[in-house]
């Protein structure tokens, strides 16, 4: 009763295209929204901002510019740390070097600048695919890391070799150092990501989005058809690398706060990014928030019942830990391998037809 | 021969030795890909995991003894035995079979027909799953391996060598460990072993049958699913070898599982699916690698080794995408 598109008119082509086309599921959309910008930010206190919901933000912006790339577009990246490193990077030299650019213009700038170190990185992409691809992408992940060590100039000649953000404001209130609230760092994290999801939405079922996946489907077909590689797969690394440079400056200055490359961007993060996506859907938007809240929930969840409930030593419960995500993905592979988003659309589907089977 | 062409030598010598090495590792992947089209990239954890299990068995630690008294409370950690090599060696070999066999019928069976790429994330997930499971087994302490491979300089070499400087130079001859020259001979007849494996036992022939075509194979009766037991047990077999020389060289620890890392530039180097590629490829990259510290390092703060693998694969493939020995690719709509 709850779900159905009977009695729901179109009278325009905008009305027949939106993305929410059921008016129930607008209705929940909304409601999550509102409840997600207005009831949240009151009730936020450190612990749930520190360890989940910022993380949880981030990552999704993380897994929303992978899936662009890997899910959309079929390029598979393991360099999605580095690229982290380098929007962290490029957003620490514009905070320290223009100490009066609003911290907005700072991500955004970094993100820009993401994105033309990840065409350079996609160039490979024109010639190669599949695990070639990846392993090219895995070069650019050992040699971004290497360069942000080893050149000092990226950490301003810190004796630690540490970069940590400084204090910024948006309308005067912190939202990086040690003073921010976690309101505030919630809330700017969470603006950002929303308007990078619309964005994303509707770059995917846009005439981009449609040359990716079609890339993505078959690549000679495509360029048959007069989709050109070049510029289908060289703007799924842009793109891809934006949003991934913007969510490493979010989670360098608004999570962390101070970042060391090597711990910081290692190649362990280029793997949760994967997972991310895979467990949440490749080729969804949904999916990478699905699948960016399952992986940060989960060790919690896992870590609370282990070490908190069984009393079990920390180290036990991770190599617990990491052994059931290992298993979760391979089971996710075998049971869904389009992830949580299809199971979400096949729930949609019975619940149309609720509470007839067919 | 001068000084300077000596230590270029022994670069050259050290790096062939690293290569070898690294081809121990790439020689199972392409051993599998080859076989199944899987990539696989659990097998530097499948190093670890069997080097763990032979450390474990020879010097009869309690498997899962961390877990087992955190549940009840006991304190267990050692049998109290010691088993000779070989027989630990025969144990551990004995598991890596089981595990193929439970990985086949477990998650291939169901994963038939997906893309690679689905293939290949299960196997990211398996080394995560493996990596764990290990550390869970065996603790993950750092333990030293002991299976009688002689290791150190190796003094005839230098007094060999010694006599080759000029006189009156306080050159001290070139340093050679013992060890690699053994991983070098292991690996000589390893290959051999696999080539004459594939090429004259009946095994071997239903196995390049698989790897040529898989439905062609299926028609004239071979059953995938074993082939695919086998060739993992193989892959397992070479897992076992690599973490042994891994492990006798710098301990068996975590970061023995990062060298399958290592091996992803020599695979592309030689190509997916080519076993003498492995080597060949392991090889450049080996001297490649310690030659480019050498002469390039210095000149940008060193530290290169971690990329500069990759960066010669990169170029490499720019220009001949299929490897050195791989197969041409040649595409269909």
């Amino acid at each position: 009763m709850l779900y159905r598109e009977a009695g729901d008119f179109k009278t325009s082509y905008a009305a027949d295209l939106q993305t929410f086309p059921i008016k129930s599921e607008r209705i929940l959309f909304w409601a999550f929204t509102a409840v997600a910008f207005l009831v949240v930010p009151f009730f936020i206190n450190d612990y749930w901002e520190k360890s989940i919901l910022v993380p949880f933000l981030v990552w999704s912006m993380v897994a929303l510019g992978l899936n662009i790339l890997t899910g959309y577009c079929g390029q598979v990246s393991l360099g999605t740390g580095g690229f982290m490193a380098v929007g962290a990077f490029a957003c620490y030299k514009f905070m320290t070097a223009f100490p009066d650019l609003n911290i907005m213009i700072c991500i955004l700038l970094s993100g820009v600048v993401t994105a033309g170190v990840g065409v350079l990185f996609g160039l490979p992409s024109l010639r190669i695919k599949g695990f070639y691809l990846a392993v090219a992408t895995l070069a650019a992940q050992f040699f971004l890391v290497w360069m942000f060590n080893k050149f000092a100039w990226f950490y301003n000649y810190s004796a630690s070799g540490q970069i940590s953000a400084p204090e910024r404001t948006i309308f005067g209130i912190a939202v990086t150092g040690p003073n921010s609230a976690p309101w505030a760092t919630y809330l700017t994290c969470l603006t950002i990501v929303f308007i990078f999801a619309w964005v994303a939405r509707n770059l995917t079922r846009g005439r981009v989005g449609r040359s990716w996946m079609a890339m993505r489907d078959m690549d000679i077909a495509a360029e048959i058809m007069g989709v050109s590689p070049f510029s289908a797969k060289l703007s799924a690394f842009a793109v891809s690398s934006f949003y991934i440079g913007i969510a490493g400056a979010l989670f360098f200055a608004v999570y962390l706060g101070a970042a060391e490359v090597t711990e910081a961007f290692g190649i362990d993060k280029s793997f949760t990014a994967l997972f991310m996506v895979i467990i949440g859907g490749l080729g969804s938007i949904l999916g990478s928030f699905l699948g960016a809240a399952f992986i940060i929930l989960f060790p919690v969840l896992l870590k609370n019942l282990m070490v908190g409930y069984l009393g079990w030593p920390t180290d036990l419960a991770a190599h617990f830990q990491i052994m059931i995500v290992g298993g979760l993905i391979i089971f996710f592979l075998i049971v869904e391998p389009h992830g949580l988003a299809q199971l979400w659309r096949l729930a949609k589907e019975k619940l149309r037809l609720w509470p007839f089977p067919y | 021969m001068n000084v300077e062409f000596l230590f270029f030598l022994e670069t050259v010598l050290n790096g062939l030795m690293a290569g070898v090495m690294y081809a121990l590792v790439a020689l199972g992947f392409a051993l599998i890909f080859k076989a199944s089209g899987i990539f696989n990239f659990a097998q530097g954890v499948m190093a670890l995991f069997a080097a763990l299990t032979l450390v474990g068995l020879q010097t009869g630690q309690v498997p899962f003894a961390h877990l087992i008294n955190a549940i009840f409370g006991t304190e267990v950690h050692h049998f109290g035995w010691e088993l000779p090599a070989i027989i630990a060696i025969a144990g551990t070999l004995v598991v890596m079979v089981a595990f193929a066999y439970l990985f086949e019928g477990l998650v291939l069976k169901h994963l038939v027909n997906q893309e690679p790429i689905i293939l290949f994330m299960a196997t990211i997930g398996l080394a995560y799953f493996l990596e764990g499971f290990g550390d869970l087994m065996w603790g993950a302490d750092i333990k030293p391996m002991d299976v009688g491979i002689p290791s150190g300089g190796s003094f005839w070499w230098e007094d060999v060598t010694r006599e080759w400087a000029p006189e009156g130079s306080d050159y001290f001859g070139m340093y050679v460990d013992k060890l690699d020259v053994v991983a070098a001979i292991v690996a000589v007849v390893l290959v051999s072993a696999l080539v004459a494996f594939s090429q004259y036992t009946k095994f071997g022939r239903a196995l390049r049958a698989v790897a040529d075509d898989h439905q062609a194979a299926l028609s004239v009766g071979i059953s995938l699913r074993t082939i695919w037991v086998v060739v993992w047990s193989i892959a397992g077999f070479v897992a076992l070898v690599a973490g042994i020389m891994w492990g006798a060289k710098s301990g068996v620890q975590f970061s023995l599982s990062l060298i399958a890392l290592k091996a992803l530039p020599v695979l592309i180097l030689g190509g997916f699916t080519s076993i003498p590629g492995a080597i060949v490829g392991g090889l450049i990259i080996g001297v490649g690698e310690k030659l480019a510290e050498l002469y390039i390092g210095p000149l940008v703060g060193g530290a290169i080794e971690n990329w500069f693998a990759y960066v010669v694969a990169l170029m490499f493939l720019l220009f001949r995408p299929q490897g050195l020995f791989g197969e041409r690719i040649i595409e269909r709509i």
